[in-house]
């Protein structure tokens, strides 16, 4: 059945057992997710923003409800079809990179090929990951360590980790929470320009002015969404960019 | 570095192991040669019965072996090809100016054959010389160079506690024997000139026995014993037969119980290195938990992760091994060069050695990579 819904949760409940206490951490959330789609899912700590994040990631199951990935219900799947799932159609960037810092930036995009079902040759690996970093504008630092790299850098190291199996959606957790405003802007041009290409994109943030970026947001309260909307004044980071290189020349000027 | 030290438990191990092999592979070769180097299936009749209430009689002492003991068993026992009398004592020996100290020992002519003792120059003594107890010698090589210093010695004359003897001929070199002794320090003589003129004694301290095969020999052995007791009516045994077989088999006994032993404490030794993997294992396991989370979020079910580690605690393991086994080879050519021992270093034990340290790794290795396997993903990736 060719649906056109990346995402269709319905009636999402997860509940944490924390000893004595019960958490009550996603309530009743039934969203849907079609193709192209560019979200961002807001929401202070404790919104259940994360908890929600896990479950779409498939690295949790809820404790109700119905979760369709690309079609696939995920309830029926065990923990290894779980991690097949995971590595057929979904791209994971984190906040914190989470590169292998003892490998290159080619070994690091190749690695989500290392546990295909079944196995990708050896130069197919290659070419691949380097058609990625291409995506990513990183071609020329394939063979540069993570610590040779700066934190922008390292971020689209990830997003190409993340793209190099064409998965269905990338899932990106606070993406630009450990960078700088320029390299935030930037990062989110690489979103953007992906999104172009037809990638479908959902990313967790608090941050406001990093959502504006995307073309849809969702506000999470307490374990429910509070609201989801279509953004009306859309950030563009080519836009932006030259916004802050102004801001940076007016600071010189003054100083 | 870290990975060295892990190791080093593994290396010490399976070096002790195969050195343990090696030597106690060498110590059975040579044990084997100079137990040779006694002679081909010979049996020895010793004065003294080990058996009469735990007291031993040493050698020579209370001997009634005779002469006529020796011809009773070469008539009455089958299979025997061989006999000597044997007469062991000690004396300084005199000639050209110089003296040395060197065991004397009288034999009857067979004894070269049953010694399996070749001559280096000159002929052995005759049957009419032991019949006419006669004033010739054999001598070894070492008291060749010590009297003689590279002159020919044949023909020239020794003093045996100032009795001259004519030395016949030398013997080959046969080097250190079971016991230690150097066997070529020694001076032969008839066995009649050694009990009538040198020694003063009335018995033998032994009687040496050659058997056909080495089939015979249990056989001969009991015959013998038979013929002797026979000869000394309902009187308790005093004599022991002993057979060249028994003798090797105790001296492997030793090397056997010396190789189990090093062996064992090596084993131990490779327990305590596979613990150490397991060790290394578990802090690495902890240590890379978000990579081991990012790998299952990216797709690697909980067997890859295993496999994983697996693979990383054997290699490790294996590589120790094979250091461990040069450095076990190397251990082993040290004291061989030291200790004078051969050393054999089989194939068997370096694939043996190679097999345990890649099943130390394997089984120590186990708990750490299950225990990675079955992380959660989610706390694995908010591990700090």
């Amino acid at each position: 059945m060719q649906n056109d819904a990346v995402i269709q949760l319905e009636n999402i409940h997860k509940v944490y057992q924390t000893g004595e206490v019960k958490v009550h951490a996603v309530r009743g959330i039934s969203l849907t997710i079609t193709r192209g789609e560019f979200v961002a899912i807001m929401g202070s700590s404790g919104s259940g923003k994360s908890t929600l994040m896990n479950t779409i990631g498939c690295l949790d199951r809820p404790t109700s409800g119905k979760y369709l990935l690309d079609g696939v219900d995920t309830s029926a799947l065990d923990r290894d079809e779980l991690a097949e799932i995971r590595n057929a159609k979904l791209g994971f960037v984190f906040q914190g990179f989470n590169l292998l810092s003892r490998t290159s930036a080619l070994e690091n995009v190749e690695l989500p090929m290392l546990y295909v079902r079944h196995a990708v040759p050896r130069h197919e690996q290659v070419e691949r990951a380097m058609k990625a970093l291409e995506l990513v504008g990183l071609a020329g630092r394939a063979d540069h360590h993570p610590n040779q790299l700066s934190g922008g850098q390292q971020q689209r190291v990830a997003i190409a980790r993340a793209l190099v199996n064409q998965p269905a959606l990338l899932l990106a957790d606070e993406p630009t929470g450990n960078l700088d405003t320029q390299t935030s802007i930037e990062i989110m041009g690489v979103f953007q320009k992906l999104n172009d290409q037809g990638i479908t994109i959902v990313m967790v943030t608090h941050e406001l002015d990093i959502a504006s970026f995307a073309k849809r947001n969702i506000i999470m309260r307490d374990g429910q969404i509070v609201s989801d909307k279509l953004v009306e004044r859309r950030s563009h980071h080519e836009v932006e960019l030259a916004r802050l290189r102004e801001a940076h020349q007016s600071v010189k000027l003054s100083a | 570095m870290r990975t060295l030290l892990t190791m080093l438990g593994i290396i010490i191990g399976v070096a002790a192991v195969i050195a343990a092999i090696s030597i106690g592979n060498g110590a059975k070769v040579e044990v084997e040669a100079r137990v040779a180097s006694l002679g081909q299936n010979v049996l020895s009749v010793f004065p003294g019965s080990f058996s009469t209430g735990g007291a031993r009689g040493g050698w020579g002492s209370r001997s009634t072996l005779t002469a006529e003991d020796a011809n009773a068993i070469i008539r009455e026992v089958n299979n025997v090809v061989a006999i000597s009398c044997e007469v062991r004592d000690r004396s300084q020996v005199l000639a050209n100016g110089r003296n040395w100290n060197t065991q004397i020992v009288g034999e009857s002519p067979d004894y070269l054959s049953i010694r399996a003792w070749g001559l280096a120059s000159g002929a052995m003594f005759t049957d009419s010389d032991v019949r006419g107890a006669a004033k010739v010698c054999i001598i070894g090589k070492t008291v060749a160079d010590e009297l003689f210093n590279g002159e020919d010695p044949i023909g020239q004359t020794l003093r045996i506690r100032d009795i001259p003897f004519k030395v016949l001929g030398v013997l080959q070199s046969k080097g250190v024997n079971l016991f230690g002794q150097d066997q070529d320090d020694t001076v032969v003589i008839p066995y009649t000139s050694a009990m009538r003129r040198v020694s003063g004694r009335d018995f033998l301290s032994a009687i040496l026995i050659q058997a056909d095969k080495a089939e015979n020999m249990e056989r001969i052995q009991q015959e013998t014993a038979a013929v002797l007791q026979q000869r000394r009516g309902n009187r308790e045994p005093d004599f022991t037969v002993r057979s060249q077989l028994e003798l090797a088999e105790a001296a492997t006994e030793t090397a056997k119980t010396m190789t189990w032993l090093i062996g064992g404490v090596a084993a131990i030794s490779l327990i305590v290195g596979g613990i150490g993997i397991m060790n290394i294992m578990l802090v690495s396991v902890t240590e890379r938990t978000r990579e081991i989370g990012i790998r299952m979020a990216i797709g690697a079910r909980g067997r890859d992760i295993l496999l994983q580690f697996l693979i990383e605690a054997v290699t490790l393991s294996i590589l120790g091994g094979a250091v461990g086994i040069c450095a076990g080879m190397l251990v082993s050519k040290i004291i061989s060069a030291q200790a004078g021992w051969p050393t054999v270093t089989s194939n068997t034990s370096i694939i043996v050695a190679f097999l345990f340290s890649a099943t130390v790794g394997i089984f120590f290795g186990f708990y750490p990579a299950r225990k990675a396997s079955k992380l959660d993903p989610i706390d694995a990736l908010r591990y700090e």
